[in-house]
């Protein structure tokens, strides 16, 4: 079985987001106000073989543990979905 | 018999060649090390150099820390082997998790390249052995993202453990207490934003590095023997 896999990579809470604050700081000029709460992160997709959607999420989160995010400064959540490729009865 | 210093060099390092040029200014003798050699060639210490080893792609460091030649250099300190990381380099060993802590984009959101003032914090650690306590040296910076944080544990924990060995005068990039540098818990691998190297010659505005480079040329057990 394949699987989509997204990953939403953010700052964790307390670490300085300075890309996001910038963002926000420009938002009334732009005519945009009362928004807030601006964090900027990152995403990552690929797709998996697995057994099943428990072994994809337990790969992809491992991935994402050991890889794709520093856990000192970074948190993430795994998005796992199956590949309809319209074979599968 | 003079020491040798293994200056390590990925795919998109930069400033290898100052490392090499500072060492051998110093009466060392500077050796590349290709990061996809798995042993460091007998070498007497390490310097993991600043730059944008594998582009930077992800995060700083967190491909880097990959290469065979990171496994050879985590055996190398675990036996007892000074190893610098500077810049990039600091990022580099924060990944491969031989230094705490995570490196972030500086508060201001700029690149930035200039002289530094830092205070020598501790003289235990194979980078600031030879240097006196409390010194202001002058060495610059040139970084994006050099903001060190990590969290309030670790924080303490460096703290009592007289593991923050250079701090910031005047704190250029938002690093939590001011940090520049920090040590392991067995003091001889050490990472630090500022670029000792650059300083080590009058034309290049500062000679301050040079007590930094010559702690580790000292430290080796080569020289301690």
């Amino acid at each position: 079985m394949r699987y989509d896999v997204l990953v939403d990579v953010r700052l964790r809470g307390g670490i300085a987001d300075p890309a996001g604050a910038t963002i926000e700081r420009a938002l009334p000029a732009l005519g945009y106000d009362g928004v807030v709460g601006v964090t900027v992160g990152k995403t990552v997709r690929f797709t998996i073989e697995a057994t099943d959607e428990v072994e994809a999420t337990s790969r992809s989160e491992d991935l994402c543990s050991s890889f794709l995010t520093n856990p000192v400064i970074e948190d993430a959540t795994v998005t796992v979905t199956l590949v309809d490729d319209g074979f599968d009865a | 018999m003079s020491t040798t210093v293994g200056v390590v060099v990925f795919p998109g390092t930069n400033c290898e060649m100052d490392a090499v040029t500072a060492v051998e200014r110093l009466g060392g003798e500077g050796r590349l090390l290709w990061h996809a050699d798995d042993d460091v060639a007998g070498v007497d210490a390490v310097i993991v150099p600043g730059g944008f080893a594998h582009g930077d792609y992800l995060r700083p460091g967190a491909i880097a820390r990959f290469s065979p030649m990171m496994g050879a250099i985590t055996r190398f300190a675990a036996d007892g082997g000074p190893v610098v990381g500077i810049c990039n380099g600091f990022q580099v060993l924060t990944e491969a998790g031989l230094l705490p802590g995570a490196l972030q984009k500086n508060s201001g959101l700029k690149f930035l390249c200039q002289p530094t003032a830092l205070r020598v914090d501790s003289i235990d650690s194979v980078l600031t052995c030879r240097a006196v306590f409390g010194a202001e040296l002058s060495v610059p910076i040139n970084h994006f993202e050099g903001n060190y944080t990590c969290d309030v544990e670790t924080l303490a924990r460096l703290r009592d453990e007289d593991r923050i060995v250079l701090r910031y005068v005047d704190n250029p990039n938002g690093s939590v207490d001011d940090i520049a540098g920090v040590c392991n818990e067995e003091r001889n691998v050490v990472g630090l934003m500022p670029h000792p190297e650059r300083a080590c010659d009058e034309l290049l505005g500062s000679i301050d590095g040079e007590v930094l480079i010559s702690s580790l040329l000292g430290s080796s057990p080569v020289v301690a023997a």
